[in-house]
């Protein structure tokens, strides 16, 4: 998921070392009707089986925005499974949060739209895989997700919520990206995410069958340039936000704005996160049920670890550009090499980036092996219980 | 130039709020934050739909009685909202 608060978090002065943690994001339920193959969730989800109860997310919420929290994302698998979404967005918006509900869309209709609006939702984004039905429903592994979903854009909108629509985009649907932004106006969209996928979780199993060639990566910012210009020159306020692979470019990310700094995510079963990757990382994470948000944001081992610039190895220590960029992101350098502390190896300088450069190589062959679907099936397989 | 009838109102993007945490105004939008200084926090507080500029100035005027060109720096900010469709101006 993509968008950051843009204000600048103010610093506490007791605590120098971090801001304070602007975006909440629940991640409600692993649940999901969709079997998407680039889900973040991770790939041993099958075995977090213990939801947080109600009572334990209103409590999340309430130490939250004590801390400074403003924007509250219901996330998952799809948060719509949960029966008790109309109470945690009331109690939510009680409290003062701006709402957003992330969701498939799949599990919607007008009533609970019309519903969650008197509950105090602010927000809604629905994610399409494609703006093809077959590609669409082929990606999402159902055969009626594109019309539902056409259908609750539009209730949405009607309903007078502000809408962002997210498409994930790689391969197999970036070459339809005019079509994709000439549905998005269509729909009345106030944002739309163009988020080339990001290789975590699922999708890093499936990255040969996602990637694009850099000639197609470049062609779809084009045209993605040319209709900002087209639109608005035609008036139309629609903000088209373009997100690129990192493993085009030379330089990593400043991946979350740092570590613990503005970003909390809470997983289904109540451990608390830097990131909604970071539960691969061997590093051991705090969890709501045992600790306050308090705790965990100013105090825990996990959202300290990679404050700063202590923990750093070269060629980042000594890097000129580490306030930039933190030394990208840790979850990255473990999944390639093996070593959280190490360069993320998107940056040309690390010893390690011949791994991006021999995923660019295999970008431009045939995708080859199957989609691995992201279902409990499949999970089960990454499951160490 | 800006009519001084006009009443200005609040996109329905945004939600206009005091943040503790912050210590000063914000608006919210999804996914997002803009902090808001001082005077544009105050002059934003004024904006319910139904003030006209000429309302709004006028209560400015009774709460700060010695700054100079508080209806310039108004209109100024009115201007800057309506470009970054903050708000629309209703006739």
């Amino acid at each position: 998921m993509s968008g950051s608060c843009q204000g600048k978090p103010s610093s506490l002065p007791e605590n120098p070392t971090h801001g304070q943690p602007l975006w909440l994001l629940a991640e409600l339920t692993y649940k999901c009707p969709l079997q998407c193959p680039y889900c973040s969730n991770p790939k041993d989800f099958a075995d977090f089986t213990e939801e947080l109860t109600t009572e334990e997310w209103i409590k999340v919420f309430e130490e939250g925005r004590k801390l400074g929290a403003v924007q509250l994302g219901f996330s998952g698998g799809e948060p719509l499974v949960r029966q008790d979404l109309s109470r945690l967005i009331h109690e939510a918006r009680k409290l003062g949060y701006y709402t957003n509900l992330i969701t498939s869309g799949v599990g919607l209709n007008e009533r609970k739209v019309a519903e969650f609006r008197d509950a105090g939702l602010d927000h809604i984004q629905v994610s399409f895989q494609a703006s093809d039905e077959t590609v669409n429903n082929m990606l999402a592994g159902s055969q009626k997700a594109f019309q539902q979903k056409l259908k609750m854009a539009r209730e949405v909108k009607a309903q007078g919520y502000p809408m962002v629509l997210n498409f994930v985009t790689h391969r197999h649907n970036i070459d339809q990206i005019d079509r994709i932004i000439e549905l998005c106006v269509e729909l009345e969209a106030d944002y739309v995410e163009l988020a080339t996928c990001q290789y975590y979780g699922w999708a890093y199993e499936n990255r040969q069958q996602l990637m694009p060639t850099r000639a197609q990566l470049e062609r779809a910012e084009r045209i993605t340039n040319e209709y900002r210009a087209k639109l608005a020159a035609a008036g139309n306020p629609i903000k088209l936000i373009f997100v690129t692979p990192d493993y085009y470019e030379e330089r990593p990310k400043g991946c979350m704005n740092g570590w613990g700094q503005v970003f909390l995510t809470v997983t289904p079963d109540g451990q608390a996160l830097p990131c909604h990757s970071a539960r691969m990382l061997p590093i051991e994470f705090p969890n709501v049920r045992e600790h306050s948000l308090d705790h965990i944001w100013n105090e825990s081992f996990g959202f300290n670890h990679f404050r700063g610039y202590e923990w750093m190895k070269e060629p980042c220590r000594s890097c000129d550009e580490k306030e930039k960029d933190f030394g990208g992101c840790r979850c990255q350098a473990y999944m390639m090499t093996g070593d959280a502390h190490n360069t993320d190896p998107v940056c040309s300088k690390s010893p390690n980036h011949d791994i991006i450069l021999n995923a660019r190589a295999e970008a431009e062959k045939p995708a080859a092996e199957p989609f691995l679907y992201r279902n409990e099936r499949n999970s089960r397989v990454f499951c160490k219980g | 130039m800006m009519s001084m009838e006009m009443i200005p109102v609040l996109e329905s993007m945004f939600r206009f709020q005091w943040e503790e945490a912050q210590q000063c105004y914000v608006l919210l939008y999804p996914e997002g934050m803009v902090k808001l200084n001082g005077p544009a926090g105050e002059i934003l507080s004024l904006v319910d739909g139904k003030r006209n500029l000429v309302d709004i100035i006028g209560l400015l005027v009774d709460k700060y009685p010695q700054a100079e060109d508080l209806d310039k720096d108004v209109v100024a900010f009115i201007d800057d909202a309506l470009e970054q469709n903050w708000i629309r101006g209703v006739v």
